[in-house]
């Protein structure tokens, strides 16, 4: 609650996707895990990979390579669930999302993170939080709450288009 | 949340139980006034939510309910009638208390409402100071109670608090003033019961008193003293001896009582008892009847009966015991766990030749599934506390539209899943208002048609199976199918080709957007319809029916299941993926080869001698991969109609522990939540009304289109 807002860390667990390297801030990072069963929700859109089973509770996993209109590449053994906590629909709730791999946490003070440039990111502007740096190396810090937020996620309640005639075979490609 | 803050979220919970039964005690003496019982129980009630008010803070509440606790006390004495105006009242003050508990400050708006109902009350106790006013419907006073109230009389009363008295906030003191404010108290502490120093807990209350009171003010004066801590405290009232009257055999028993009450078993207590006695027998001196022999025999014969009621009283005081709703959620979920854990056990139990570990698992599965039954037990509540609040409704409503409307409940003894029940509310209280509103006629319309006066609207429940049925009947002018029709035509949720069955045509009302009123009410066109109330029982799984004769009424039955959150289900495999139906839909399961399968558009197949329409999850959901050669078919009936389902695979029955989707999900059509399987893996819960009303809004959407 407002322990967060006070003692804000300055800690950021970071991650690959493609080639770029991602962070979040520790806060909202709950685990890690490896790549399990993800159980598919059918009519949803295709960045929503499904549910996972975390410790008996459905754990909706977002594919952020997808999400972020990134290549998308095949799942290798360093795929992993990174476990976030956030505000949904002014709840908190509990959500996966997808990285090629989890790298390490680092240190950033607020000094050295700068606003998100204004172009040239691999992703939408309101998604970053700030840009680090390390050791040469740029790192986009996420906007975790914004990334998973209601209109983020909206395309699914719609779920992906109307549903097909009875008879007309949906088959997938 | 500090133990202050406790405190009075304790006292919210327990004045909205209070609210609850003075509501019930209210609606219940509009119909008997003069039932001295129920009168009790609403001045019990006020003087409860006043005095815990005012202990826990809630100053403005005991200030409000203190004026009512004045007038109900000169009802209570015969010197104030019930009357229609004074329940109306004290109705709207029960609310305006319900509203007090959940604001924070006063706003101006509240304390005007809260003065008109003060001045409200406030007029009737003039009235009462005057001579006992002839009203007709005045309660007939109970001649021996205004008798021996003037009459001073000695009482013994024994009051050992609870240890916890000071955590729950009382004040033993202040109690024992307040004895002393009714006539002249003789107060004896008891401090046998301090422990040693070093066993000594601070917060605990080791002391206990007996009194002895002088007073004209009768034993329920005595007993409202004790009223908020008397489910925990010990509290005993004798009567001693009444002045200017010869103690008789009677009398003499009560002292045998209170003498019983003051002697303990050990010599120290024994000694204590004998000094106060000598104390009561120079009260009993004076009336000079009592001899020493008597009294202890009397005490002998009445230890035994002290003995039985102590024990019996302990028996009462634990028969219920509050708990917040989430440590039960938690007990559930951790209840749900062991049961997946218990199906993989017994799936590997199932693999292995080892006969120990095959005794276990089954021995296990029994022992789990008394667990869960169990568990779910304790969730379930009696509808008949919802059902309750419904009186109220009714009784306001019919009011407010002119009709005169008479709500009976049958089978408020059912028990059904407290989440169930919440959320049952809503639906329940508009299939009521339309009943009220739609269904029942004016008087007159009534007595031009032959029937009574005033309608009838009758709630049920009751199980079937493992399920519960809630029935709304009326006696009203049932549905007007015309009306349906062209309402239908006109939302273009129907063709005028479309041939539609009586059911069908009544299950319009369910789709969104439908009402047939003409004019917006404040009652039921509030802008939600009755899709709202389909929508609302599906999520509970339940399912909704219609019967409705012209002229004679309606009757809406709702199935609802008796928990949600474990149910049987039929485990079925598409593809890679699988899906779970609810068993106690599912029909019949039939073989499906493709050389039998029809190539048009609509997809039927024949079961029971009725063309059923069935779907393929596999196309429905695209689940990748081609269907076996023979698929088989699961056919599961619903209320409004049959739906056919055709998948790869029936695997079997599966104890389905329901889990969320989540918020995210919630809107997903077709699914309704997600289980755990044997290998830990999720299958996915397949909605089948929702699938239903898809294919019936495809059937339409198709027949329009080719219309």
């Amino acid at each position: 609650m407002s322990q967060t807002e006070e003692y804000q860390t300055n800690q950021y667990l970071t991650f690959t996707l493609d080639r770029e390297v991602f962070a979040l801030s520790i806060d909202s990072v709950r685990e890690v895990l490896e790549l399990t069963d993800i159980t598919r929700i059918p009519r949803t859109p295709e960045f929503m990979r499904g549910v996972i089973n975390l410790r008996g509770h459905a754990v909706p996993v977002v594919d952020l390579r997808r999400k972020f209109r990134m290549r998308v590449a095949e799942d290798t053994v360093n795929t992993c669930i990174i476990i976030v906590e956030v505000t949904f629909e002014g709840e908190r709730t509990i959500m996966g999302a997808l990285a090629d791999s989890v790298r390490e946490v680092v240190e950033l003070d607020a000094g050295e993170i700068e606003a998100a440039p204004k172009m040239g990111t691999a992703v939408r502007t309101e998604f970053i939080k700030g840009m680090g740096k390390q050791n040469e190396q740029f790192i986009i810090i996420l906007d975790v709450d914004k990334v998973f937020s209601v209109e983020e996620l909206a395309l699914i309640q719609g779920g992906a288009g109307e549903a097909d005639d009875l008879g007309a075979s949906r088959s997938a490609a | 949340m500090s133990r202050e803050e406790l405190h009075r979220q304790g006292f919210r919970d327990e004045a909205h139980d209070l609210l609850a039964e003075l509501e019930e005690a209210l609606l219940t003496l509009e119909a008997v006034p003069t039932d001295a019982e129920l009168i009790g129980r609403v001045f019990r009630a006020m003087h409860t939510i006043k005095g815990s008010g005012a202990m826990f803070g809630f100053e403005r509440i005991a200030a409000f309910t203190h004026e009512i606790e004045t007038v109900f006390d000169l009802v209570r004495n015969g010197r104030v009638g019930i009357t229609k105006d004074l329940l109306d009242l004290t109705l709207a003050a029960r609310d305006r208390i319900r509203d007090m508990l959940d604001e924070d400050g006063g706003d101006a708006a509240g304390e005007a409402r809260s003065e008109d109902i003060l001045r409200g009350f406030r007029a009737y106790l003039p009235a009462a100071g005057k001579a006992a006013a002839p009203s007709p419907d005045l309660a007939a006073p109970d001649p021996a109670a205004g008798e021996a109230a003037r009459v001073e009389q000695v009482w013994h009363i024994r009051f050992r608090p609870a240890r916890t008295i000071f955590l729950a906030g009382g004040n033993p003191a202040g109690l024992l003033g307040e004895l002393g404010e009714l006539g002249e108290a003789r107060v004896v502490g008891h401090a046998e019961d301090v422990p040693e120093f070093s066993e000594l807990e601070p917060e605990l209350c080791y002391l206990w008193w007996d009194v002895l009171l002088r007073t004209a003010a009768g034993e329920l004066a005595i007993r409202d003293v004790f009223m908020f801590v008397e489910d925990e405290s010990l509290i005993e009232v004798g009567l001693v001896a009444e002045s200017g009257e010869e103690l008789d055999e009677d009398g003499y028993r009560r002292l045998g009582e209170i003498l019983v009450a003051r002697g303990d078993i050990s010599p120290k207590n024994l000694e204590e008892a004998l000094r106060g006695q000598k104390k009561l027998g120079s009260i009993l001196t004076e009336s000079g009847l009592v001899s020493r022999e008597n009294v202890d025999s009397a005490l002998a014969e009445q230890d035994a009966v002290r003995e039985l009621k102590s024990e019996k009283r302990k028996d009462e005081a634990q028969t219920t015991i509050r708990v917040p709703a989430e440590k039960l959620d938690n007990l559930v979920d951790l209840v749900g766990e062991l049961v997946i854990v218990q199906a993989r056990i017994r799936q590997a139990a199932e693999r292995s030749t080892d006969a120990v570990l095959g005794n276990l698992s089954e021995e296990l599965e029994l022992l789990s599934d008394s667990l869960r039954d169990a568990t779910l037990n304790i969730r379930m509540l009696p509808i008949g506390t919802t059902f309750n609040r419904f009186q109220r409704l009714v009784r306001d409503l019919s009011a407010e539209l002119g009709k005169s409307i008479k709500l009976l409940t049958k089978g408020g003894e059912t028990e059904l899943d407290k989440t169930v029940l919440d959320q049952l509310n809503d639906p329940l209280v508009h299939l009521l208002r339309n009943a009220i509103d739609h269904g029942i006629e004016s008087p007159e319309a009534r007595e031009a048609k032959g029937k009574p006066r005033t309608g009838t609207i009758e709630l049920s429940a009751e199980h079937s199976g493992g399920e519960v049925l809630v029935r709304v009947t009326d006696d009203g002018k049932g549905l007007n199918r015309e009306a349906i029709r062209a309402k239908g035509l006109e939302r273009g949720l129907i063709t005028p080709e479309s041939q539609l069955s009586d059911k069908e045509l009544m299950f319009l009302i369910f789709s969104p957007g439908f009402s047939t009123a003409q004019a917006i009410t404040s009652v039921s066109g509030r802008g939600v319809g009755m899709d709202v109330v389909k929508r609302c029982i599906d999520s509970l799984r339940g399912s909704i029916d219609i019967e409705s004769t012209v002229g004679t009424g309606t009757t809406i039955t709702v199935k609802l299941p008796l928990t949600l959150a474990i149910i049987e289900g039929l485990q079925v495999r598409v593809g890679g993926e699988y899906f779970v139906v609810p068993l106690a839909m599912v029909e019949e399961c039939v073989e499906l080869e493709h050389s039998r399968e029809e190539t048009g558009r609509r997809r039927f197949i024949a079961s029971r001698g009725e063309m059923v329409p069935y779907i393929r999850i596999r196309d429905w959901f695209a689940v990748p991969g081609t269907a076996p050669a023979i698929e088989q078919i699961v056919i599961a009936h619903l209320a409004s109609g049959r739906l056919g389902l055709a998948v790869d695979q029936v695997i079997g029955e599966h104890q389905t522990v329901i889990k969320s989707l989540g918020r995210i999900y919630r809107e997903v059509e077709g699914l309704s939540g997600a289980t755990v399987r044997g290998d830990g893996s999720l299958a996915l819960i397949l909605d089948v009304p929702s699938l239903y009303r898809s294919v019936l809004s495809h059937r339409n959407r198709t027949a329009a289109a080719g219309g």
